[in-house]
């Protein structure tokens, strides 16, 4: 198994890698982490907490594609999840306090985890295909966003929220722990339990899954609130990283760099096996290519471009047709045309 | 069981047959029955709403949705989807404004525009067909190739300040009873007519639904499938090319946020207007129907006054989820018979 | 007949796939006027032999004569131009277009690229008229007719074309008496207008009932052609199943299983009536522990229908089923593996599989599914369980963290097995365990089930051989055409008595 892991992997470290040795290129001191007044400074320390709220959307978003799923509304309730905290924390009587940063949060949380039930209640109960019930969300939930400003930007004073994006812990950056620790959950959650093996079981095979007594629904809920719980968790790391709430742009087109991480990461759009870890590397790959571009001093907004290609490419490197095209290279034998024969 | 039929069953399931049917007009004519219940709902509540300008200004303020609706009909019908819809309306104002601020003439700049969102989306589509690639993610991957390309050609937003352009921003078609419409209506209003043609008078048209029925059927049936499967994509990114320049005419510039998320709006009108996202069920005149719908909803609220812009949003979302459950039971009900 | 000479004339036909001949030098002719059926059961090679006439498959040896003419097809649309057409069992038509539109679909009248749709009404209402369909509308959309109407529709376009050999693949599996008639009333009237018709059926009776003509294949060879009329029921379920009944009945050890001591004790399942529309009907067993239950019949009676009723995998709508005495209603496989009932099926790779899971993931799954994903079978527990099966079943590579994609077919089949015996079932229903595997695992496979059956398990075990079904078996359930038509001890029971049960006319 650690072959079949390492071979997926070995491509996307590689052009991390080489991306950052680019960078390195241009810039001598790109690769240094300095400490000043107990704080890690350095570009590799921005890479990881810029990357910190598309790490965590593309954690959920494995797991849904995993499922066979996609999950377009991420985007749409990390906007409500910063909405609701910051509103929350702006009508508040004591709207510097700890407590109130904390029912923030929670608000925020539950508000992510409701969404979330709504999609796998539209997936898994009502039986629309996912992507289309989660355009319903992506569609809406920036007008429930605006809905919960009022259509304002709603700024906050309040340093224990403030400190969710940009505050340090232990010399690290606060967004960088909680990705972390996302990280480090979402692999105890489906490599501790079944979770894991189960949804990827019903992502490869959902005949097979419910001949073996597999309760495929439960499965879809689960993966799609765990992906509410962690665009939640994004929204909040968005919004007190600018200390406010901008229901029109906050998370606008994370869901496409999520997806985008998690099919460099090696995981199949069709569904099935995943890899957290290839996810982690690819949504680096993502804010180092960001990086570069600034590096590079072309416009940060053409980063899009790169991403376009970036996608294409892994896109075809990962088409069976393709794969097809290069087997027939190699002149391997195909496989036993054994169900061909019957019947 | 099978002793029960009587010997008149063919006619009484003809019958059945005739009048499930026409089933299959049952969305679209719901939302055209919304539309106008809309309307006679605003005309009673607000004053002012009841007037044919009212409805000509649904027509004038939506062009460009209406071309797009169009092109993402025909992708939808196949049981395809096209999210570069928007970002190849921004890429086609970019371009417009930035060859008209060269001097371009007009008609020329027109005319590259066209073609280059014909060729992008036939790209798309070759990509989606010969690699056999979902359409979803290779046209994600247009989606952000048309936006960075944007910000390549200018960062800033450019001015139109082009004769041509002006005119057809200020240009109006007079009416009888002092109305008028935009020349930009008369164009959306052909592209439909011209799509209701190509979709139900040519075998091109019948190989889109015919797909959307059943890819590999359609196969077996000796249609040209790959070829209408790449040509939909096309028909699409030149649907919106056109969108971009009507488009232009309504705003006068290019900038690189433009038209952001309405390939939602588009994706939106199409489900709204009846065609069924699997594929193969729907109309091109629902699609219009679904454009008009979402248009007087963004009415209603500018009238209502007391309710605020995104209401628009979630109006739509609930509209589109609706639609997504009228036709979750409608295919049942065809499915199973 | 006899002086016409044959429209199809196929000469030492010979299709291979890599390591499996599926035709081996198969001669098939075909008279215009005659309804001609293929028989055999399966991997005998008839769809391998209809593929290779309509173009959907290369023959790497023999030569094809249509009219007259060596012909060699490179597509199905090659293939209809020269007059062939093809009815499929699934409908390849669209279900969303018009009765018209899928007639003429892609041939339709067209003038500067316009259809011409009074045109296309009318031929497709000749076409219609034609088949004795004139009733239905065609105008109306295929989806809201039955199947048995849309199948008539499929065949109404492949003769539109003025087909000169109409090829029919199992179009009667889904459909009920009276369309079945229907049906046979339009193949007669294009037999009668000289149309050779080339025709697929499990159904025995339906092939006695319409064929003139048939060939018989087995193993991708051929048996020989006859006249339905020269060939009695019996004789030809012999050579289809194969063997000559001397070395069969040598085989038969029917009673090496005693049934003894199951028959007082409380059924572990019992069937009663049990049914589904459009599936299989009429089935009554009762399983005592420790038995073993052989379904018998061809290929297409209902044996797989039959165990998926058991399982709950189809939610059966006739008759009741008790389990250990008390009746329930098993609407989800789950409920039936709650009951601690286990379903192996035939189709491997898209039921039993989950082909990028490891040997021991695949092993585990039906018992993680019961414990819930919250509740882990502990890692040590799943290793235990896969060496301890990988080594009473023998499996290879002994590896339990292979992909089970990579195993040979056996091998495949064998950790299917470990799959539900890790669940401790009280009953397993096994659907056709040993097909397509080397005959040691073959032998293997017989042995646990057998011992598995000595320990007190109830199985339920159905293969289309009839031999092996006989050795296993302490009960046999004989089906046919969909309805279960004996139930009979295994004691001295011979294949000759079972074939003679299928072969009956009527009940």
């Amino acid at each position: 198994m650690s072959g079949v892991l390492r071979h997926r992997l070995v491509w996307p470290v590689l052009a991390l890698v080489l991306l950052l040795l680019l960078n390195q290129g241009f810039r001598s001191d790109f690769l240094v982490v300095r400490l000043q007044d107990g704080h890690l400074y350095g570009s590799l320390i921005d890479i990881l907490r810029n990357g910190a709220p598309t790490l965590l959307i593309a954690l959920g978003m494995t797991l849904v594609i995993a499922s066979r799923g996609i999950d377009l509304s991420v985007g749409a309730v990390a906007a409500i999840a910063g909405a609701v905290s910051c509103t929350y924390i702006y009508n508040s009587d004591n709207p510097g306090s700890f407590s109130t940063a904390a029912s923030a949060v929670a608000l925020a949380v539950a508000a992510g985890l409701v969404l979330g039930a709504w999609n796998g209640l539209l997936v898994s109960v009502i039986g629309i295909q996912p992507i289309i019930a989660t355009l319903v969300l992506m569609t809406a939930g920036r007008g429930l966003a605006q809905l919960v400003t009022d259509g304002q930007i709603i700024s906050v004073s309040n340093e224990p929220f403030h400190a969710i994006g940009s505050g340090f812990f232990l010399t690290l950056p606060i967004s960088i722990l909680i990705a972390a620790g996302a990280f480090a959950g979402a692999a105890l959650l489906t490599r501790r339990t079944a979770l894991g093996t189960l949804i990827e079981s019903v992502g490869i095979n959902p005949v097979a899954s419910r001949l073996s007594g597999l309760s495929a629904r439960r499965i879809l809920w689960i993966v799609y609130i765990f992906s509410g719980f962690c665009a939640a968790a994004a929204g909040l790391m968005i919004s007190s990283n600018v200390t406010a709430a901008d229901a029109n742009n906050a998370g606008l087109f994370i869901e496409m760099d999520a997806i985008l991480a998690v099919v460099i990461g090696g995981t199949s759009l069709a569904g099935g096996r995943y890899s957290l870890v290839g996810t982690l590397v690819g949504a680096l790959i993502i804010q180092t290519l960001t990086t570069t571009v600034y590096t590079l001093g072309i416009p940060p907004e053409v980063t899009l471009v790169f991403k376009a290609l970036v996608v294409i490419l892994v896109c075809l490197l990962q088409s069976p047709k393709a794969r097809t095209l290069l087997r027939q290279r190699r002149r391997r034998v195909p496989v036993l045309p054994e169900t061909k024969a019957a019947v | 069981m099978s002793v029960l039929t009587s010997p008149s069953a063919p006619a009484t399931r003809q019958r059945i047959s005739r009048l499930q049917g026409k089933a299959r007009y049952a969305p679209t004519a719901a939302t055209i029955v919304l539309f106008f219940a809309m309307f006679a709902a605003g005309s009673v509540i607000y004053p002012g709403f009841f007037s044919g300008q009212v409805f000509l200004n649904l027509l004038i303020d939506n062009t460009f949705l209406i071309v797009l609706a169009v092109g993402m009909t025909f992708v939808i019908l196949t049981g395809g989807i096209d999210l570069s819809v928007g970002s190849v309306v921004a890429l086609s104002m970019m371009i417009a404004a930035a060859l008209l601020q060269e001097g371009w003439n007009p008609l020329a700049v027109i005319a590259v525009v066209l073609l280059t969102g014909a060729v992008f989306g036939l790209l798309m589509g070759l990509v989606i067909q010969v690699f056999e690639i979902q359409p979803f993610i290779v046209t994600l991957a247009g989606l952000f190739l048309a936006r960075g390309l944007c910000y390549v050609i200018s960062l800033d937003a450019i001015t139109v300040t082009d004769p041509f352009f002006t005119s057809m921003a200020q240009a109006r078609i007079r009416l009888p009873g002092h109305m008028f419409v935009s020349p930009g209506v008369i164009i959306a209003l052909l592209f439909v007519a011209a799509a209701f043609f190509v979709l139900h008078q040519t075998r091109f048209g019948r190989t889109v639904y015919a797909i959307g029925g059943g890819e590999a059927s359609a196969k077996l049936m000796g249609l040209a499938v790959p070829r209408t499967k790449v040509l939909v994509y096309t028909v699409s990114g030149f649907c919106s090319a056109t969108a971009g320049i009507l488009f232009s005419f309504y705003s006068l510039s290019g900038y690189s946020l433009a038209a952001q998320g309405m390939e939602l709006d588009a994706i939106a009108a199409v489900v709204v207007g009846g065609t069924l996202l699997t594929g193969g069920y729907g109309y091109v005149v629902g699609s219009l129907a679904g454009v008009l719908v979402l248009g007087i909803v963004q009415t209603f609220i500018s009238y209502q006054g007391t309710l605020s812009s995104w209401w628009t949003r979630i109006v739509i979302g609930a509209l589109l989820l609706l639609f997504i459950l009228l036709q979750k039971v409608f295919s049942r009900k065809t499915r199973i018979t | 007949m006899g002086t016409t000479s044959p429209v199809v004339e196929m000469h030492g036909i010979t299709v291979a796939f890599p390591g499996v001949k599926a035709l081996d030098g198969v001669d098939f002719r075909l008279f215009p006027g005659e309804v001609h059926a293929l028989m055999g059961e399966n991997g005998a090679g008839k769809s391998t032999l209809i593929k290779a006439l309509t173009g959907v498959y290369r023959t790497d040896g023999g030569s094809i004569t249509v009219a007259g003419r060596p012909r060699q097809f490179a597509t199905p649309s090659a293939a209809q131009e020269a007059g062939i057409s093809t009815v499929y069992q699934e409908v390849n038509l669209c279900p969303n277009l018009t009765v018209e539109e899928n007639i003429l679909l892609g041939r339709e009248p067209r003038r500067f690229g316009h259809i011409r749709w009074k045109e296309v009404r009318k031929t497709a209402r000749a076409v219609l008229a034609q088949l004795q369909l004139g009733h239905i509308d065609p105008g109306s959309v295929l989806s809201t007719h039955s199947i048995a109407i849309q199948q008539l529709v499929a065949i109404a376009r492949a003769v539109q074309v003025d087909a000169k050999v109409l090829v029919l693949d199992e179009p009667t599996s889904s459909l009920d008496a009276d369309e079945v008639q229907q049906l046979f009333g339009v193949v007669r009237a294009l037999r009668d207008r000289g149309v050779a018709v080339l025709f697929v059926s499990h159904f025995l009776e339906q092939v006695y009932e319409l064929s003139d003509r048939m060939t018989v294949l087995r193993n991708g060879a051929l048996l020989g052609e006859y006249l339905t009329a020269d060939l009695p029921r019996m004789d030809l379920i012999k050579k289809m199943i194969g063997k000559d009944l001397e070395v069969l009945e040598e085989l038969d050890r029917g009673d090496t299983r005693t049934a003894g001591s199951a028959q007082d004790a409380e059924p572990v399942l019992q069937a009663e009536n049990l049914g589904r529309k459009g599936s299989v009907e009429n089935i009554t067993v009762s399983i005592g522990p420790g038995q073993i239950l052989g379904l018998a019949g061809l290929l297409g009676s209902g044996r797989t229908e039959t165990a998926r009723l058991l399982f709950g995998a189809d939610h059966a709508d006739q008759g009741t089923l008790r389990i250990r005495g008390t009746e329930r209603s098993l609407r989800s496989p789950r409920a039936a593996i709650d009951q601690g009932i286990g379903f192996s099926s035939e189709n491997r790779k898209e039921e039993g599989l989950v082909a990028d899971l490891s040997v021991r993931d695949n092993m585990v799954l039906a018992l993680q599914a019961r414990k819930g994903w919250l509740r882990k079978v502990p890692r040590q527990v799943q290793d235990q369980l896969a060496d301890k099966f990988i080594e009473a079943l023998d499996i290879r590579p002994a590896n339990k963290d292979a992909l089970i994609r990579d195993l040979s077919g056996g091998n495949q089949q064998k950790v299917l097995l470990a799959r539900w015996l890790i669940t401790d079932p009280a009953l397993l229903i096994l659907d056709e365990p040993t097909r397509g595997i080397d005959i040691g695992a073959k032998t293997q496979i017989q042995m646990h089930i057998s011992a598995l059956a000595d320990q007190g398990m109830s199985i339920v075990f159905i293969s289309a051989e009839l031999e092996e079904v006989l050795r296993l078996s302490d009960r046999i359930a004989v089906l046919k055409d969909r309805r279960m038509v004996a139930d009979l001890p295994n004691q001295g029971v011979s294949m000759e008595d079972v074939m003679t049960i299928i072969a009956g006319t009527g009940e």
